[in-house]
């Protein structure tokens, strides 16, 4: 996370080869970027970009999601499969025959993740993946997301979406400048007013609530909106009590 | 100008379904919206939103063929009597993603280019760009090119493009997609300063409430073609919560929460549209 020119992106295309480190060395599974191809490292590290339109090309849905395992060389009755796969994971089995260009901005995000998804990479970037889904969308790609990662896989955010990402309590590394500002839990991080400042964010809502009723004995770093509803439920309980007996 | 009592929008009875598509993108919609509103159109992915607004400078059914039913009129004249030229100068529309509108070489050039179009004087042309970009906060962006923008930038240079034709409506397809949260502030800030200066009617599409509903006054939900609640924001909110939840419309976090009090019986008041009443709200019962 960070202000728009931070690096985020530009440390994202580190990740798969497109860029290269003027400095330092960045590895993947052990390989040095450097001595391998794009196309070799994409095998396990897939990045889905920010504008879906970018990576469109095809005449259908299904050609889209399959291009990519094509051209690494699976077998036809595998691809068929994966995408098959792939489509009903992402809601877009009933689009498989359609022009992805038919599609809303919102779908086409997904067609382009699927895309990606379907040769299964070890390594997932998504880079701002809630543009343009709404809420329902999002909660899906959410427990894709939690899914995915409990398969094993890694998954690398790049998002403004501070509600998104306190509801899913990640890691959180803040860039600003080119550089990492900070490094923690979601709900440690976005709840600091210091560094939300350095790195242009806005806190989640809960975060704003809660540094505003501290006078109560609350926590600052409630970021999800049922942690918060547990901790005000308690006080408020205890109130009501109070003022039963009192009365 | 406006047609029957500052009416500025008018559907009876819209539909409409788009060529090759086998179901309506829009069915029965029935608004009427009035000169200086600030509507918040919303609804899940797919409900019509994009194409009820589509309709409103005629892109539909000029550059999205299909069949368009029932009636809208844009400040009392029908859309079907006019061509998307002469709409356009009604009903301004800055996309989601400003790479898509933004294309000469410079941001001045760039919001020239409609009032050029206009046949207007040069003198005409001047005033319009300079009030344009300064309403939209890019006078110091001029002599950049589009290109070397930001994402906010780019938005505002969007919006004072579509400022120097003068609408007397401006649509606003979720604006703030590809902006932080902070520069999303800004820009909805500087929309609404517009409205309230110029009484341009707003119309923005968006899925996070949280976002614009500081600013909205009305909000209106569409699904599956249709308007299914159309009101003020807090009265929408509080009375249809449950139903919006299950239309998956991102509701503020600050709701949900009331909403989940609410049910244990914790809490009585209406649901609170931000943060802000809800501090007021929990500190005067916690004080007790």
């Amino acid at each position: 996370m960070g202000e728009n020119g931070a690096g985020k992106t530009t440390l994202a295309k580190q990740l798969n080869g497109l860029l290269k480190p003027t400095l330092g060395r960045v590895t993947v599974d052990g390989d040095d970027t450097t001595k391998k191809s794009v196309a070799q490292l994409s095998r396990k590290v897939g990045i889905v970009f920010q504008n879906p339109d970018h990576l469109l090309f095809s005449e259908t849905v299904r050609e889209e999601v399959g291009f990519a395992l094509k051209n690494f060389g699976f077998e036809p009755g595998v691809v068929v499969k994966q995408v098959e796969r792939t489509l009903e994971a992402l809601d877009l089995a009933h689009y498989a025959d359609t022009s992805p260009f038919l599609l809303s901005g919102g779908e086409r995000k997904r067609v382009a993740l699927a895309a990606v998804l379907a040769w299964e990479p070890d390594y997932l970037i998504l880079d701002e993946p809630t543009i343009g889904q709404d809420y329902q969308q999002k909660e899906r790609l959410r427990n894709f997301i939690l899914q995915l990662n409990s398969q094993g896989k890694a998954v690398v955010m790049v998002t403004h979406d501070v509600e998104f990402v306190a509801e899913c309590n990640p890691k959180v590394v803040l860039m600003s400048k080119g550089e990492i500002v900070a490094q923690g839990q979601a709900d440690e991080v976005l709840s600091d007013d210091g560094l939300i400042e350095k790195a242009s964010l806005v806190k989640p809502q809960m975060a704003k609530l809660f540094s505003q009723l501290s006078e109560f004995g609350f926590p600052r770093d409630v970021v999800d909106v049922h942690r918060a509803k547990m901790l005000l439920g308690e006080k408020l309980s205890e109130v009501r009590v109070r003022v039963a007996q009192s009365s | 100008m406006a047609g029957t009592q500052g009416e500025v929008i008018a559907a009876h009875g819209l539909g409409f379904q788009y060529a090759g598509s086998t179901s309506k993108a829009l069915e029965d919609v029935n608004i009427v919206i009035r000169q200086g509103e600030f509507v918040l159109l919303t609804g899940p992915s797919g409900c019509g939103k994009t194409t009820l607004c589509r309709c409103l400078n005629g892109l539909i059914p000029n550059f999205h063929p299909g069949e368009m039913s029932g009636e809208l009129l844009v400040d009392g004249v029908s859309v079907a009597a006019e061509t998307t030229s002469e709409l356009s100068r009604k009903v301004g529309y800055v996309f989601q993603n400003p790479e898509n509108q933004l294309f000469a070489l410079t941001v001045e050039k760039d919001v020239a280019f409609g009032p050029e179009n206009l046949g207007l004087t040069r003198e005409e042309i001047r005033d319009r760009v300079d009030w344009a970009m300064d309403a939209a906060g890019t006078v110091a962006l001029k002599d950049l090119a589009p290109y070397e923008l930001s994402g906010g930038q780019q938005q505002r240079v969007a919006l004072a493009g579509v400022l120097a034709m003068k609408p007397s409506v401006i649509v606003l397809d979720e604006p703030t997609s590809f902006l932080d949260p902070r520069t999303a502030e800004e820009v909805m800030a500087a929309v609404d300063t517009l409205r309230r200066e110029n009484g341009i009617t707003v119309i923005v599409v968006e899925h996070r409430l949280d976002l614009v509903g500081r600013y909205a006054e009305r909000i209106v939900v569409m699904d599956h073609g249709r308007i299914v609640a159309d009101g003020k924001v807090e009265d929408v909110l509080d009375s249809e919560f449950d139903r919006l939840s299950g239309l998956g419309i991102g509701l503020p976090k600050v709701s949900v929460l009331w909403s989940l009090l609410k049910r244990d019986g914790l809490v009585s008041e209406r649901l609170p549209t931000h943060v802000e009443s809800a501090v007021k709200m929990l500190s005067e019962r916690l004080r007790n």
